[in-house]
């Protein structure tokens, strides 16, 4: 199960036909001490491109977008508690699981990598 | 110290008067417990308020360059009118022919607004910024729903707008669709012919906008909303870059609030009150909620009001506080402090610019954004760092981390009230600041040092509020 990314700094890491998705270490980074995190409704449809919920920062609310389009069937309601997980460890602090119809366009690390540097 | 742990029971600050009307006893079940109001002598009261405002920073202890809020000087005489008896010795329920001067002050107000705005009718009932603009795209759906076109769902607003807009016009129910802003900081006209459709129910826009750059295409924008069928809602919070000089009216705006508390100087920053009045062309008047002051256009009726957005007639003391200004200052007046106000910004931007980075260079309007990105590559001292180390110098810090589509954003709006040398300090304790950030760094992230609070963890206040008194 190889980490992918898109260009909205979300990662994706896939396990069957399920996927589960959270923020990238750049934009936890850019985001800075996050101070919650919204989590949208088990059963609800994501679509490429499209927010799902919303996180919030010391200095801003900010959209996620999901890299894929399906149905969450689970959701990280530790995070409820604890949004400094996804700044401790942005890459174990999945937010939502989702059932994938499709993936949008996505990046491997190296390309990624890349990416952020520009 | 909380004034609730200051409490002794029976000590009071006030005697009542003697009782002339027949006693009457509140039912003890009306009340789940004792209101518990905190019993303190006068001194007490006096004491504990005291040394609170000495805890702040209001734009009476210093310079106060918060982007976005127009943090001018209050003028005296605002508050001396409205503390006359007239204003203040009234009730809302009062018999209209008894508190003539009052709605006198009302409809005089109202025209003047228009006459400053270019619109046709306004309501004085908003209590404030984020609230003028739900009345506002409520007549945007009013309209809509008067002409049976129910597929406009979508309301555009740019990248670089306040959060409020999206909010509410989510709020008003419709979908908001984001435009980006071109290399110039305005709209990006390409991306916004791609989104306007049938759906388009309406654009928000503030102009000058967030980042204090005027839209030069403003007349495009507004002609490719209408003639896609929508209309064009004017976000007022830059007004005072432009009042007396152009009329949002003119540059195709169908309505609009403006913020009586910022542009006209009245008191905030503590959270209100302020007043938010929403201004319309003709043909949605009719559309405000009632009552209406001031001239009404022809053919206005009451009857399709959207209906009350607050009691009565909205924060009226507030709005005698704006009369008394745009009275004082006159026509000469309005048109002298908002350009002051641009040239105060620019002065302040050609003084810095050596020394920090500018988001978009080119000549701003009353405020002007700073991108610390490259300082913090450099040096690791952030924007947060250099505005905390702008309170040792008793000095407010100016908006951070806003407009969002800036990276480690400074926002610095000084407003035409500033003389040059308070500008001149502040370009000197910014520039020392600089000079810190790259020589000294660690001094910065501690700061501030000499206020009586330190640095405050914004962090844990967000992740675990307390926000009521435990008793």
């Amino acid at each position: 199960m190889e980490i992918k990314f898109s260009k909205s700094h979300e990662w994706v890491k896939a396990e069957g036909n399920k996927a589960k998705i959270g923020l990238s270490d750049y934009a936890q980074n850019e985001l800075g001490d996050l101070v919650y995190v919204n989590l949208p409704e088990v059963g609800s449809k994501v679509e490429i491109g499209t927010a799902f919920t919303d996180v919030e920062s010391v200095k801003a609310v900010s959209e996620v977008f999901s890299p894929v389009t399906g149905t969450v069937v689970a959701v990280n309601e530790e995070l409820t508690d604890a949004p400094e997980m996804i700044n401790n460890a942005p890459y174990d602090a999945w937010i939502i699981e989702v059932e994938v119809e499709a993936y949008g366009d996505l990046m491997n690390e190296k390309e990624y990598e890349e990416f952020c540097k520009q | 110290m909380l004034i609730f742990e200051k409490s002794q029971q029976g000590r009071t600050a006030i005697t009542l008067d003697k009782l002339d009307v027949p006693a009457y006893t509140l039912k003890a079940e009306k009340r789940e417990q004792e209101a518990r109001l905190p019993e303190v002598s006068e001194i007490d009261v006096v004491r504990h308020y005291t040394a609170l405002s000495k805890k702040a920073h209001g734009v009476d202890d210093g310079f106060y360059p918060l982007g976005s809020c127009t943090m001018k000087y209050n003028p005296r005489i605002n508050e001396k009118i409205s503390g006359f008896d007239g204003f203040t010795k009234i009730h809302p329920l009062q018999d209209k022919s008894t508190v003539k001067g009052c709605t006198e002050l009302m409809d005089t107000l109202t025209d003047r607004l228009c006459e400053i705005t270019g619109m046709d009718a306004m309501t004085l009932q908003p209590a404030a910024g984020a609230h003028g603009e739900f009345t506002g795209i409520m007549l945007i759906k009013a309209y809509h729903a008067s002409r049976k076109d129910t597929k406009r769902t979508k309301i555009i607003v740019p990248d670089s707008a306040h959060g409020t807009n999206p909010a509410s016009a989510h709020m008003c129910g419709f979908d908001i669709v984001s435009v980006p802003s071109n290399a110039e900081g305005g709209v990006d006209i390409d991306e916004l012919k791609k989104v306007v459709g049938e759906d388009t129910a309406g654009l928000m826009l503030t102009n000058p906008n967030t980042l204090g750059l005027f839209d030069k295409n403003i007349l495009k924008i507004t002609e490719i909303i209408h003639k896609a069928g929508g209309l064009c809602y004017y976000d007022g919070a830059n007004l005072n870059a432009v009042m007396g000089v152009v009329r949002p009216g003119d540059m195709g705006f169908d309505c609009m609030h403006l913020n009586i508390h910022k542009t006209f100087s009245t008191p905030h920053g503590g959270g209100g009150p302020g007043a938010g009045p929403v201004g319309c062309k003709a043909f949605l008047a009719s559309f405000l909620p009632v009552p209406v002051y001031g001239t009404l256009p022809k053919g206005y009726n009451a009857k399709k009001s959207i209906g009350k957005v607050k009691t009565f007639y909205g924060n009226f003391s507030v709005l005698v506080r704006g009369a008394a200004y745009i009275d004082t200052l006159g026509a000469e007046g309005i048109k002298d402090a908002a350009q002051k106000a641009v040239l105060n910004a620019n002065y302040l931007l050609s003084q810095l610019k050596g020394d920090y980075d500018v988001a978009y260079d080119r000549i701003c309007m009353h405020e002007f954004v700073l991108t610390l990105q490259g300082l913090k590559d450099e040096t690791g001292v952030s924007a947060m760092d250099i505005a905390k180390g702008m309170l040792d110098w008793g000095m407010h810090p100016p908006t951070m981390y806003f407009p969002l589509i800036v990276h480690e954003a400074l926002m610095l709006e000084p407003t035409e009230t500033e003389t040059k040398e308070t500008l001149d300090q502040a370009v000197e304790v910014l520039k020392t600041l600089k000079k810190q950030a790259v020589e000294n760094p660690e001094i910065l992230h501690d700061s501030p040092r000499k206020t009586i609070i330190g640095r405050v963890d914004e962090v844990r206040a967000a992740r675990q509020p307390i926000l009521k008194y435990q008793f």
